[in-house]
């Protein structure tokens, strides 16, 4: 297979979980719990890291989605002893990361870890990093984290749509439903957490909050319909990665930054051009109103 | 005592603590309005928004200049703030989504622009990464005047506006009733803000910049409920957090300054939100129980009659 195929079925399906997931952080007004989540892996990652001496795709799983549970966890905890929600994110999320920071310096000469790969992946060489299986080369690593994570969040979607829709619009209404709605918390925080880690080798921590906020807000503004809101947002996210992969190819830049700069592309055109909530539609609409009125 | 020999024999170390301390003193003073406007977060978009304008004052002047830096991310964040702006005023996406999607947008151009910049083979480029995590190591005098004279403005700005963005963080609507210039005072802040991340990204780093700005406040909103005091004390816990940041990280090779610092204060944090008094974790303990001794020795609940 080509390197061109691998790389891009890397970024659309890192695209696809993380605008599924992206979706509901935005009904739930949490797009910067996914900044917080993709910076606390961090230290998870290192730990993983220093414990099984290598780049053991599962160890690192493991420990980066639970790191990103703890962060999650002290952030509610903080929450619920009085401090606003934006601040304990800062808080939490800066702290965890300077752990990690100071773990991967402490053990930059012991272990293969780079802190400008972490931060900014490099997707351009999946192909070379791949699962070998009893000696037999299963394609690269990156392909199998990421369609494993997204094979989770479809599975786990796919039981409990209902219950996570109403979560995301009414939580109140959810409980008095008798939904678990801190079991269903966590349950979209453990997925945003694993989504980071398997994202994090092929565009880098930053840039996976790009793939979780902007195309789903793209698709927040096209639709009233959850249902076809995570379409569109993975199909914004697909069409980001693979247009951008070209313009990083013809730039000869980073691909994970020119991913999500199509992205914000996207999501400019459609703030603009969008037939119910873009600026300028709304704009011919206030017109067209004031002229009947003025008319009559 | 060894550590203050070497801290005043070695002037390089000295001018980086003081240096690090004023970073810490002046992200504290205006982290407090951030804070209490609840628009903490705000740090770490403007500090990940000024990646592009960084590389594209690079890319115009071909050398590494620290005022081309400061005047390309002052552009860069002032654009942010405004993007961000428009696109909560324009559409129904919340404040949160539109920080996340001009923080990563900008930040993914950023990007684009420093792979460019690296790919192109300049020679004048190495190191220019380095500034998302910060290397207070290489704090030149020249910095070190730019942060003073930061921490000078910022410090005369809060001082003589003072109330004004007292009543702009804590009540806006009052402050625009009284015919203000609300939307003003706010940028102005914001633009104080912009000074600080852009003078402290060179020390700290992208992603750590956003603690100076939270972590010392919400500390010092532990202690007390005057806004002036909990300034005063943000910046000193700020200052502090800094000095011990870079003492610790020149005792210790191989340790960064910036997540020391950062650690530190997040320490402070945490001993105010267990010990402070009244607001505190063990505070508020040592309340509920003298509250249920009371309760019981009037007799607890009533009986019926």
């Amino acid at each position: 297979m080509s390197s061109d195929f691998w790389i891009m079925l890397t970024a659309a399906l890192m695209s696809a979980s993380c605008g599924i997931l992206g979706c509901f952080l935005i009904l739930r007004k949490m797009a910067l719990i996914g900044d917080a989540i993709s910076h606390a892996v961090l230290p998870g990652i290192a730990i993983a890291f220093l414990l099984s001496g290598g780049r053991d795709s599962m160890a690192m799983m493991i420990g980066a989605t639970a790191l990103g549970l703890i962060a999650v966890f002290i952030i509610q905890w903080l929450q619920i002893s009085g401090i606003q929600s934006d601040a304990s994110i800062g808080i939490i999320f800066t702290a965890l990361f300077a752990v990690g920071v100071i773990l991967v310096s402490l053990n930059a000469r012991n272990i293969d870890l780079d802190l400008d790969c972490v931060l900014f992946g490099e997707i351009a060489y999946v192909q070379w990093d791949t699962w070998m299986l009893n000696g037999a080369d299963m394609g690269p690593r990156s392909v199998w984290m990421l369609g494993f994570a997204l094979l989770v969040i479809l599975t786990l979607l796919g039981l409990f749509y209902k219950q996570f829709k109403i979560t995301a619009f009414d939580p109140a209404m959810a409980a008095a439903c008798g939904i678990p709605v801190m079991l269903f918390h966590y349950l979209l925080m453990g997925m945003v957490s694993m989504t980071s880690v398997a994202s994090f080798e092929s565009v880098g921590a930053i840039l996976v909050v790009g793939m979780l906020v902007i195309p789903a807000a793209t698709a927040y503004l096209l639709t009233d319909r959850l249902g076809r809101m995570l379409i569109y947002s993975v199909i914004v996210g697909v069409v980001s990665s693979i247009v951008g992969y070209y313009t990083a190819y013809m730039l000869n830049a980073s691909i994970g930054g020119s991913i999500v700069t199509v992205a914000g592309i996207l999501f400019i055109i459609t703030f603009l051009l969008s037939p119910r909530h873009g600026v300028l539609f709304r704009k011919l609409k206030q017109k067209r109103i004031a002229s009947s009125i003025t008319s009559n | 005592m060894d550590i203050l020999v070497y801290i005043v024999n070695d002037p390089n170390i000295r001018w980086i603590i003081l240096g690090c301390m004023l970073l810490g003193l002046s992200s504290g003073v205006i982290g407090s309005f951030m804070v209490l406007q609840q628009k903490s977060l705000i740090g770490d978009a403007l500090a990940h928004a000024a990646l592009p304008g960084i590389c594209i004052a690079f890319m115009l002047l071909g050398v590494k200049s620290t005022a081309g830096f400061l005047i390309g991310a002052l552009v860069a964040g002032v654009l942010a703030t405004v993007g961000i702006r428009w696109i909560t005023e324009h559409s129904r996406i919340k404040q949160d989504a539109a920080m996340g999607i001009v923080l990563s947008f900008f930040f993914g151009i950023g990007v684009l622009l420093l792979t460019r910049i690296q790919h192109s083979g300049n020679g004048g480029q190495s190191g220019l990464d380095k500034f998302l995590f910060g290397q207070a190591a290489s704090m030149m005098r020249e910095d070190l005047y730019l942060l003073a004279g930061i921490s000078m403005l910022l410090i005369a700005a809060c001082t003589l506006l003072f109330k004004q963005f007292k009543l702009v963080s804590f009540d806006r609507g009052f402050a625009r009733g009284l015919g203000w210039p609300v939307v003003w005072l706010e940028q102005i802040i914001l633009l104080l803000t912009v000074f600080v991340v852009v003078a402290g990204i060179q020390a700290v780093g992208v992603v750590l910049m956003s603690a100076l700005l939270i972590t010392p406040a919400v500390a010092a909103r532990y202690w007390t409920d005057r806004l002036h005091i909990m300034i005063l004390l943000a910046g000193i816990f700020g200052a502090v957090s800094g000095a011990a940041g870079t003492v610790s990280s020149s005792m210790v090779s191989q340790l960064p300054t910036g997540p020391v610092t950062v650690l530190v204060a997040t320490l402070i944090f945490a001993v105010s939100a267990l010990f402070a008094p009244r607001r505190g974790w063990l505070a508020r303990l040592w309340q509920q129980r003298r509250n249920r001794l009371e309760w019981n020795r009037e007799g607890g609940m009533p009986h019926e009659q």
